[in-house]
């Protein structure tokens, strides 16, 4: 963690900090204009769809990096994650409730917060009896309180709504700075700025004694118990405060969509956070934000012109397990000593050869998904099949053939290139050692 | 009385039905240098996990500069003043060596479960772990995760570790085991520098280690203390040497 | 009084069918320390397979054929797959079983599509096998308990009397002792993942046609397969067994018992309304309650007994 934090800037520790704010403030920038790069002049309006997809991502952030508080940087595995994110949206939603009534003289801005902290003190319940156990335990534990959570609140009408959930109206007229939250950029602009409240504090925790004992923890366990340290309670406040965060982005779904349902406790939204923070990069501390992103990026934009996007995040998820346990942020860390040694341009050459046959590949795959699922499931609904632009029949033999082809045989010589590229970077790398020990 | 600083009294230790340890009373006396010696499988590594609660023991009495300890973690008993090593190197790997020593200094430092201080912003604690770094002639490595290490770095590393903050008894597993000759004359020379003024307690085999380094040396053999006493009276032992050799040679 | 010996019958052929599966995952875990996520979609293909293989052969070589082919897609995702990410530890072997449920369940929804399957019991099958106070007891599952218990004696010849057996047996107790031997370990590996796959097979087979055969179906079980799994003591396949049928036992008479914690509080002078959440966690019906009740039992055992009902080694 600390190390590729650092890896930029080696020799001043002191600014191990300040590189990162001045990063994040400039992103914090970026997102803010966002939204206007979508803008449509004509009409003077915000692009609905892209203004939920970028709140969405916001919020999923938020989500992944809590996640990634417990998986990556304590070590243990959960597949509850989301009882901590719904369970903050219910509360966001009644609290909403309140305060629209009245009876809660609470602005709007600062009830994400306070559904936060009541998922954290949920978390404190539930991590007292899940950090007690330790590796493939504390990941059953997790499940088994993910899916009692997921169970109830489908069961139960009192607090959880049943199936249909419960609903609210954000437009209580209720706040700090006088805004009415009518229109989705507001909200935006309300997620961005809980966003990077949220992920400034979780990286500050990473500075802490208790974050980098959380590291220790997860590193050997049994030595930071000879260190004075009680593991279980390391990992218990771990567990606290990372259900704060998830509470915190629940509560801010909630304010989005304003209704809730049992799909945010679900075990399918805690297998995403996993998806997110693993294939986006547990070591590195902006890791699952990346994750946030292409995964956000991947249900909302493919699932706009495919409903398969499951397998291709399913298969994206597998690739990166066996071939990049790291994640994309390790992908882009692995580059950095070439980088420092100026040597990225020889790669050049070599990435054009990987990626050639690479995007073959991925369009046969892609075809051959999509044939599939038509012929099952879209022929059914009565939908024509448009594939890259084209209206397609799939009832011939042709187009069955082509990204077949292109499939097995894209994939072929993806395999060759893999292995020259492969045995390219080795070199390299081997390269860059003498070198290093020569400066020494 | 209060001159020991670790009291056994007829520890036993059973795993299953077999008996461990069979009964060890001994004192370790404040600002002792104790060596503990004996074949192997004798129970040496077994009686340090008794000590710093590795392990829970089955009956007797462990008792820390006065005060009872046998049924305390291992994080209360360092809390008390006893730190440990182990004879697998026990480090945290992904962490670079800096922050392997700093961990290791936060307890006695007094951050407990601190998520409001800054680790760069402390001052004292990072010139604590900075000294350490150059205590163990590690500075050069200070940013190299500790799992890349060479296996002379980690083992001082890992003494580093264990003589980090102000622990009063410091317990060393096998310090010098695996190492070369100069690197072993090395590791003795650190820890006979780094636990200066403290109480220790130490398992080794190689014996040119123990009478370079210790004032007192029990003989370990078959979960039993043989002969304790100064290494010249050990060294003369008759008794000791047999049953030392008997059992080495079995 | 009818009632409980049906419903005990019932909770004893789904309890049967649990452990068919459970089994597999426990052997799988013991021998590589993997907590195979997929376990649950290598089932629902074998009840996939069982209906193709039914539709044109018949029920019968089903019973044999679908087993073998699920055996086969174990064997390639040890082989191809978990081999490969060995070396990353075992959170990354159970992490690609996890990224192997989305791929399976969506396969299966683009090959078969999303609706049921007509996978039915085969006629020969299908008549009341005897009836017990006016309640019929089909005789599909009197097969599926007649199919369990054969399952059940193999399992058992094989640890006791095979060579591999005594490996398993042996990676049971002792996970690190087995390398250690010489033993061939890849082919035992490949052999025990495929054989857990196979049994899931054959519990996809008869139980496609009891259950329901559909894409979700995968869904729903997996949670229950590592609740028994985990409840029983991860690595002991006595525990598995005793799991197994408490929670089919639980299952099954929950779903019979119409009373809820409110109307045995009512006597004693405590009225409940279900306007709070509590009042109605005590007033609903247990029939409703059911399917909370095994991850309850789950969390509570983890939380005083870590190790499961009957397991011997630390999770």
């Amino acid at each position: 963690m600390s190390t590729t934090l650092r890896a930029g800037a080696m020799p001043a520790p002191r600014s191990s900090l300040v590189g990162p704010i001045f990063r994040i403030f400039l992103i914090f920038a970026l997102c803010m204009a966002l939204p206007w790069l979508f803008y449509n002049y004509t009409t003077g309006r915000h692009s609905g769809f892209m203004l939920t997809m970028f709140s969405q991502m916001g919020m999923m952030a938020i989500f992944a990096l809590s996640y990634n508080m417990l998986m990556g940087q304590a070590g243990l595995l959960s597949f509850g994650h989301a009882v901590f994110f719904g369970l903050g949206g219910y509360f966001c939603i009644h609290l909403l409730t309140a305060a629209g009534g009245g009876s809660l003289p609470v602005p709007l801005e600062i009830l994400p917060l306070i559904a936060g902290l009541c998922s954290m003190l949920v978390a404190i319940v539930f991590g007292y009896m899940a950090t007690r156990q330790r590796a493939t335990a504390f990941a059953m534990i997790t499940m088994g309180i993910g899916e009692l959570v997921a169970t109830a609140a489908v069961m139960f009408h009192a607090f959880f709504g049943g199936e249909g959930g419960v609903s609210s109206d954000r437009m209580i007229d209720r706040s700090l700075f006088g805004l009415t939250y009518s229109q989705g950029v507001q909200v935006y602009y309300l997620i961005v700025a809980w966003s990077f409240i949220s992920i400034l504090a979780m990286l500050y925790l990473t500075t802490t004694p208790l974050g980098r004992m959380a590291n220790a923890c997860r590193d050997n366990y049994e030595r930071a118990q000879f260190m004075g340290y009680d593991p279980k309670f390391v990992r218990f406040i771990q567990f606290a405060l990372s259900g704060l965060f998830a509470g915190i982005a629940g509560g801010l779904s909630a304010i989005t969509y304003e209704i809730v349902t049992f799909d945010s406790v679900s075990g399918a939204l805690s297998a995403n956070a996993l998806l997110m923070v693993f294939i986006g990069g547990t070591n590195a501390f902006g890791g699952p934000i990346l994750g946030a992103v292409l995964i956000t990026l991947m249900q909302s934009g493919v699932s706009l012109i495919s409903n398969s996007w499951l397998v291709y995040v399913g298969v994206l998820f597998i690739g990166m397990v066996t071939f990049a346990p790291a994640g994309l942020a390790g992908l882009i860390a692995m580059h950095s000593p070439l980088q420092q040694a100026g040597r990225l341009k020889p790669l050049i050459v070599p990435y054009i050869r990987i990626v050639v046959p690479g995007l073959v590949t991925l369009i046969g795959f892609v075809g051959v998904v999509e044939l599939l699922s038509f012929k099952t499931i879209g022929a059914a609904q009565g939908k024509k099949l448009v594939l890259f632009g084209n209206p397609i029949d799939a009832t011939t033999a042709q187009p069955w053939l082509i990204v077949t082809g292109m499939f097995l045989l894209g994939g072929l010589w993806l395999w060759r290139e893999g292995r020259w590229f492969h045995t390219l970077w080795e070199a390299m790398m081997a390269d860059l050692k003498p070198k290093k020990g020569a400066a020494q | 009385m209060t001159e020991a600083a670790i009291r056994l009294n007829d520890v036993r230790k059973q795993f299953g039905n077999t008996e461990i340890i069979r009964g060890v009373t001994l004192d370790i006396v404040k600002g002792e240098r104790h060596a503990i010696i004996g074949p192997n499988g004798a129970g040496k590594t077994t009686l340090f996990n008794l000590i710093s609660g590795r392990f829970p023991i089955t009956s007797g009495e462990i008792s820390l500069n006065g005060q009872r300890i046998d049924a305390l973690p291992p994080h209360l008993i360092k809390r008390r003043g006893l730190s440990r090593s182990f004879q697998i190197t026990s480090i945290y790997p992904r962490l670079s060596t800096f922050e392997n020593l700093r961990c290791a200094l936060l307890w006695n430092q007094g951050y407990k479960y601190s998520f409001w201080h800054t680790l760069s912003r402390q001052k004292e604690l990072n010139a604590a772990a900075e000294h350490l770094l150059e205590e163990i002639n590690l500075t050069a490595r200070r940013d190299v995760p500790a799992g890349l290490l060479a296996y002379a770095e980690q083992r001082a590393l890992e003494i580093g570790m264990t003589v980090a903050g102000d622990a009063t008894v410091i317990l060393l597993d096998e310090p010098t085991a695996g190492m070369s000759h100069s690197e072993t004359d090395y590791a003795v020379a650190l820890i006979h520098r780094m636990t200066e003024g403290r109480t220790l307690l130490m398992v080794e085999h190689d014996m040119k280690v123990v009478f370079d380094l210790a004032n007192t040396i029990s003989v370990v053999v078959y979960g039993q203390v043989i002969a304790s006493g100064k290494p010249t009276e050990i060294r003369a032992n008759r008794a000791v040497q047999e049953a030392y050799l008997g059992a080495l040679e079995a | 009084m009818e009632i409980v010996i049906v419903s005990l019958l019932n909770g004893l052929v789904y309890g049967m069918l649990l452990f068919m599966l459970a089994s597999g995952l426990t052997l799988i875990f013991s021998m590589m320390g993997v907590l195979n996520f997929a376990h649950a979609s290598v089932w629902m293909l074998g009840a996939y397979f069982a209906y193709e293989v039914s539709r044109f052969i018949g029920f019968l070589p089903a019973l044999i054929i679908a087993p073998l082919l699920c055996a086969a897609v174990g064997a390639a995702i040890e082989v191809w797959g978990l081999r490969r990410v060995h070396h990353n530890g075992h959170v990354a072997e159970l992490l690609f079983t996890f990224g192997l449920v989305f791929i399976i369940q969506r396969s299966v929804q683009m090959i078969w599509g999303m609706l049921p399957m007509p996978y039915r019991v085969p006629a020969a099958l299908d008549f009341p096998l005897f009836t017990i106070y006016g309640a019929n007891f089909p005789a599909y599952r009197g097969f599926m308990l007649f199919i369990s218990a054969l399952m059940l004696l193999a399992i058992w010849l094989m640890l006791k009397k095979t060579r591999i057996g005594l490996i398993i047996q042996g990676a049971l107790t002792h996970p690190n002792m087995v390398s250690s031997l010489g033993h061939n370990v890849p082919l035992v590996f490949t052999t025990v993942f495929a054989g857990g796959c196979g049994l899931a097979g054959l519990a996809g087979v008869i139980g496609g046609n009891y259950l329901v055969t559909e894409s979700s179906m995968a869904d729903a079980m997996g949670p229950i397969v590592f609740v028994v799994v985990v409840f029983g003591g991860l690595g002991s396949l006595g525990g598995c067994f005793i799991a197994s049928i408490l929670m089919g036992m639980i299952q099954t008479f929950a779903v019979v018992i119409d009373a809820s914690i409110g109307d045995v509080l009512k006597p004693i002078g405590i009225a409940l309304s279900s306007e709070t959440l509590l009042g109605e966690i005590l007033t609903v019906p247990m029939a409703r309650i059911g399917p909370l009740l095994p991850y309850l039992l789950m969390v509570f055992i983890l939380l005083f007994r870590p190790r499961g009902l009957m397991g011997t080694r630390d999770t």
